[in-house]
């Protein structure tokens, strides 16, 4: 297992986020957490990435315990829901951030930073700024700037949600094939069944802070096992 | 392709309807609209002249009144340098001293949660609702002879009441919140998510604050710093119960105003009051560069 969560416990003011949440997705794999909005998914995302503390549980992630780890110690990329591009930064000097954090040489920087663009067919607008950008660059360019450092694992809090519906599918198939490309573990948190479906090799579903199902979309589609699964699944294919 | 023509027109239907509406709908011209426009332009023209134009020019003019020579006099005395000297350094100290204090106030209440936030942010603010004068009186209690630090103070043979160190103090206080104020609100509205990212990447707090936030705020901090230090140089209430108006020692610019108002110096009183108005106009035009410059 690449990622694993043991027993994870968290409670902020008295609300149970997690409750004893465990899986493990092998490296390679692109997973996604599933839910309805609060049922805790981007809770145990953050804990991945070091952003909140679990109460009680372990996290491994490549086979070192990472509970007391910081976050950039953690070999992780993270996507945020709104990108969290830095606006006063171009977009060549968000994609170079985390490499000049680390002291990277110059030259090093700017052949990554133009080797990024060309993957996210952006290559004409490194000198743009984030707010000269549609929805969808900006989330390329917040895919390339998780990427730079080369981490492990990457992060993704609902990467499709601050995207109008026309975009969606495009999007979502273009950042499958990218990561497929990259061959990075993923994991990517969502409320849309369709897209979790869609892009996900592996769904754990989430309600309520527990873990109710984990499983290949077809399993989840054809085998539910507790009702709250059956009755999530369909109910939003109603609405879709 | 078809479908799409018929697209078109029909917005251009839809378009030319709205249109249409907008005529209707637009408030017919009248004259009697102009003449309420005019009478509340007017109304207010007025007021800004009888409560900010009119006084300014009764300075400038009673400063003047008794010609340039009186004027230099007044300004050039020893005790009006003196005043203005300890306006400055006053001012400097409480912009200094309240900037750094009102960015971490802001960043750690904005990007941090913790119980007592709510506490902390409304301790900031005491100063906007407590008189000056109270504020004055509460650093006589705390820090003069008979108060509740005097025995401590008075075995190190430190001063505060009633010396240049009181006078500072309580600028500091009476113009803790103007920073904070004007920052808190911008770095809440930004989230915390950019700083996040930048630290999931390994930034140090230091390289965060420099590359993230500053660029964010710097406009705000400016405006804060700048309308600080306007409030800093005319504060009278506070610094008047603090000073014990020594000539020359612990007068301020408005202190010494008033004193030579009181002994019935008009001229003088106008003429140092100009120093004031002088800076305060100074700080107008900074401010109106600021935000011209924003744009």
């Amino acid at each position: 297992m690449y990622v694993e969560m043991k027993e994870i416990c968290k409670t902020f003011d008295g609300f149970q986020a997690s409750d004893h949440v465990s899986f493990g997705i092998e490296k390679g794999q692109m997973a996604a957490l599933l839910g309805p909005s609060g049922s805790g998914k981007t809770t145990i995302l953050r804990m991945l990435a070091g952003l909140d503390m679990p109460d009680s549980g372990d996290i491994m992630i490549n086979g070192i315990l990472v509970n007391d780890l910081p976050g950039n110690k953690r070999g992780i990329g993270f996507v945020f829901q709104n990108y969290a591009l830095f606006r006063y930064m171009t977009v060549a000097d968000n994609i170079a951030f985390g490499l000049e954090v680390q002291k990277k040489g110059k030259a090093e920087i700017k052949e990554r930073v133009e080797e990024l663009l060309e993957l996210i067919s952006m290559e004409d607008l490194g000198k743009r700024y984030p707010h000269q950008l549609s929805g969808g660059q900006k989330q390329r360019v917040a895919f390339a700037r998780a990427l730079a450092p080369r981490p492990g694992l990457l992060l993704l809090d609902e990467p499709f949600a601050a995207i109008d519906a026309k975009v969606r599918r495009e999007l979502r198939n273009w950042l499958k094939e990218m990561i497929g490309r990259v061959g990075i573990t993923s994991i990517f948190v969502t409320h849309d069944q369709e897209e979790a479906m869609e892009v996900a090799n592996q769904v754990i579903i989430i309600n309520q802070g527990k873990i109710e199902q984990i499983g290949t979309p077809k399993e989840i589609c054809f085998h539910p096992q507790t009702e709250f699964v059956s009755d999530f699944i369909e109910t939003d294919r109603w609405i879709v | 392709m078809s479908k799409k023509k018929q697209r078109t027109y029909q917005q251009d239907i839809v378009g030319d309807s709205i249109n249409s509406l907008r005529k209707v709908v637009e408030p017919p011209k009248e004259n009697g609209s102009h003449l309420m426009k005019y009478l509340l332009i007017g109304i207010s023209a007025a007021f800004l002249f009888l409560m900010l134009a009119l006084p300014l020019a009764v300075v400038v003019m009673n400063a003047c009144k008794e010609g340039w020579d009186a004027y230099r006099e007044a300004v050039m005395d020893e005790y009006t340098m003196k005043a203005l000297q300890l306006t400055l350094l006053a001012t400097v100290i409480t912009v200094a001293v309240n900037t750094i204090f009102g960015l971490f106030a802001s960043f750690l209440l904005s990007k941090f949660y913790f119980r007592g936030r709510q506490v902390l942010a409304a301790l900031i603010d005491i100063p906007f609702s407590i008189s000056p004068v109270i504020a004055g009186l509460v650093f006589i209690l705390t820090f003069g002879n008979m108060g509740w630090m005097g025995d401590v103070l008075d075995k190190y043979n430190i001063k505060i009441v009633f010396a240049v160190p009181g006078v500072v103090l309580v600028t500091v206080f009476v113009t803790f919140p103007f920073v904070f104020r004007e920052l808190f609100p911008v770095l809440n509205a930004q989230g915390k998510d950019e700083e996040e990212a930048a630290a999931l990447m390994g930034a140090g707090g230091f390289t965060i604050f420099r590359r993230i936030t500053l660029p964010h705020i710097k406009w705000a901090l400016l405006y804060g710093i700048i309308l600080c230090s306007a409030r800093a140089m005319g504060e009278f209430g506070a610094v008047s119960v603090i000073s014990g108006h020594l000539r020359g020692k612990t007068n301020t610019l408005p202190l010494h105003v008033e004193i030579l108002y009181n002994e019935f110096n008009t001229t003088a009183a106008f003429a140092v009051s100009s120093i004031l108005v002088l800076l305060a106009v100074l700080i107008l035009v900074v401010k109106s560069l600021v935000e011209w410059k924003k744009e």
